[in-house]
């Protein structure tokens, strides 16, 4: 039968936002397929909280101590048996931080394809099809699946508040897999470094990416960044190269902004940066390329230099400041 | 300790990426490769923890355009052997990688396999945690950062989190890491010293057979429909500051 799968996502304690988008995509293609949603929900404590999973006509439980924390290799174990006794049609995974280590390997382990980055999902004459975005999101693959698969939904492409539902599905106890012998322990979390700045409460975020070329280049964007009242942020590379601290950080692995204004500078919107912005209200974006993948979701764009517009930019802005 | 780095060669990002006439795959005839960025990071990753112990790096990699000049900087960089996988034909799926891996590998008799945490062609899924997958070894990705205790065979590792959250975890090798970001960005090597590795290293070549990749087949390959497209503003650098603070202006964030 055409029953979906999908893997609920639990951080420090609660699902997380990204569960419900995947019941929304887990909903809309079992109705494509004229199956049923089926949730897993690994963790421990969980027990009082399945019921915020109400999305799903049946929702797959396993409480465990061993799955209070996430550890790939045990999750992966647990996962792989309720989809080796349930044989659903498609297993929905986020392509996040834990889904990346879950979605490929189970595929691997049980040898049906994997589609990764997938933005859609949906289902034609009984098969599975996804669109998945590949080459940093210059191009989109649109994928058919001859059998089951697995499919890993990045963050943002279904609406959440249509996975929130409250119902009362069917609840299940997952028949653990033995778990000795795992080779992977949790050892702790470590907290992110206490922020000068809260990024996620700026109205005005000037954000540099790699395009800004050279560190002394930064300056320009804290002056903009001044003149506006705003702060400066940015995409992953300079924050790995030591540029700017991990908590200016925009995207997937870093935060999540919603500002009134979001001036992308030198930046060429990955899926993995658009997943931290995409939700701004004002997206005005600088570069090079005019088929940078930022223009897509910026609602103003500048094919040009980013030294020469954001200079020109403060100027700007200052003299009408000056001019009150 | 002997670590293994998987690499591989994907288009440039930079440069403009059309699609063929069947209109399903990349027109390849103009594509300038490069290795993977995230896999810049695995070698560097791999060469740190050379130099803080005693341990042995091959690079492994299909072949592809590019792949010798890939390897080269490798050694030049600090790689003892630099392994080209031949027989896969031009651009390999991940899985086709890593079902060749997974029958290539335990010859090896590695420690310990890094590769980037993943590649801008994985339309199928991550070439390390397939891998990893296939051989039922411990797996961690998303990791920023490796230490190893020889003695107890293990690693620990850093794996983030969104909100710059991370977590610490220990694995047991032989393991398969996907290397988000190395300790410290990947070292530049002059060209002087890639031409030196290609005068005292010689590449090896290791026959594989594509393995199998199950079920999925692409039904079209296209640039992204321009839904919210961007409004353009043209113009020198002035006009379009005076354009933008308008803009600006008129939703109050010009103060
Ligand atoms: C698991 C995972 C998590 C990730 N998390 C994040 C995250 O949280 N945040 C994040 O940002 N990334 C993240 N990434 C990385 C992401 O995939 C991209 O590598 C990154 O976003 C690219 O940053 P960039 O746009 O600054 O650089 P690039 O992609 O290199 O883009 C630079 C841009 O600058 C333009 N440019 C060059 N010169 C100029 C000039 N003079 N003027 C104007 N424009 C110019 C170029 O045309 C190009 O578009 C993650 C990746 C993975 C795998």
């Amino acid at each position: 039968m055409g029953e979906v799968l999908v893997v609920a996502e639990r951080f420090r304690g609660d699902w997380t936002e990204v569960t419900f988008e995947l019941l929304a995509a887990g909903r809309q293609l079992a109705q494509g397929l004229g199956g049923t949603l089926s949730v897993a929900a690994l963790g421990h404590g969980t027990t009082d909280q399945v019921r915020a999973l109400g999305a799903a006509d049946r929702v797959l439980y396993a409480d465990a101590p061993e799955l209070e924390a996430f550890v790939p290799e045990v999750h992966l174990r647990v996962l792989e048996a309720v989809v080796r006794s349930r044989q659903p049609r498609a297993v929905l995974v986020a392509n996040t931080s834990t889904g990346m280590d879950l979605a490929a390997p189970l595929a691997a382990r049980l040898g049906v394809p994997c589609v990764a980055y997938c933005r859609r999902v949906w289902a034609e004459d009984g098969q599975v099809l996804a669109q998945s975005q590949v080459y940093g999101g210059k191009l989109v693959a649109e994928v058919v699946l001859e059998g089951p698969g697995v499919l890993a939904v990045v963050a943002g492409s279904y609406p959440a508040e249509a996975g929130r539902v409250s119902g009362s599905p069917a609840v299940e106890e997952i028949p653990l897999p033995p778990l000795e012998g795992t080779r992977t322990r949790f050892v702790r979390f470590v907290e992110p470094e206490a922020a000068d700045v809260d990024i996620t409460r700026e109205e005005i975020l000037v954000a540099v990416g790699r395009g800004i070329g050279d560190r002394e280049n930064l300056g320009l964007a804290e002056e903009l960044a001044a003149a506006l009242g705003g702060a400066v942020c940015a995409s992953r590379p300079l924050v790995d190269n030591g540029w700017l601290p991990k908590n200016r950080q925009v995207g997937k692995s870093g935060l999540t902004v919603k500002p009134k204004l979001y001036l992308a500078a030198g930046i060429s919107g990955a899926p993995e940066h658009l997943e931290g912005m995409r939700n701004a209200e004002l997206i005005v974006a600088i570069n090079t390329d005019p088929k940078a993948p930022i223009f897509d979701v910026a609602h103003y764009g500048v094919v040009g230099d980013v030294l020469e517009i954001l200079s020109a930019l403060t100027e700007e802005v200052r003299r009408r400041k000056a001019q009150g | 300790m002997h670590i293994v780095v998987v690499g591989k060669l994907v288009p440039d990002l930079v440069e403009d990426l059309e699609v063929d006439a069947s209109g399903r795959e990349l027109d390849r005839q103009f594509l300038k490769l490069v290795l993977n960025e995230f896999d810049e990071h695995a070698l560097e990753e791999a060469v740190l923890l050379k130099e803080a112990h005693e341990a042995r790096v091959t690079v492994l990699a299909p072949d592809a355009d590019g792949v010798d000049d890939a390897l080269y900087t490798a050694l030049a960089k600090g790689a003892d052997r630099a392994v080209k996988l031949v027989g896969l034909g031009e651009a390999p799926s991940s899985r086709q990688i890593a079902a060749a891996l997974a029958s290539a590998l335990p010859s090896l008799n590695f420690d310990l396999v890094l590769t980037g945490v993943q590649a801008a062609d994985d339309l199928d899924g991550q070439v390390g945690m397939l891998l990893a997958g296939s051989l039922g070894l411990p797996h961690v990705g998303v990791v920023t950062g490796v230490e190893l205790d020889l003695d107890s065979r293990r690693a620990r590792v850093r794996k983030e989190y969104p909100g710059g959250w991370l977590a610490e975890l220990e694995v047991q090798l032989p393991a398969v890491l996907g290397i988000q970001a190395a300790k410290q960005p990947p070292r530049y090597v002059p060209v002087s010293k890639v031409r030196q590795a290609m005068k005292e290293h010689t590449l090896e070549e290791l026959s594989v057979e594509p393995g199998p990749a199950p079920g999925l087949s692409v039904r079209r390959l296209f640039k992204p429909e321009a839904t919210g497209r961007a409004e353009f503003l043209d113009g020198g650098p002035e006009e379009v500051a005076a354009r933008l603070a308008d803009i600006l202006a008129q939703r109050g964030l010009v103060r």
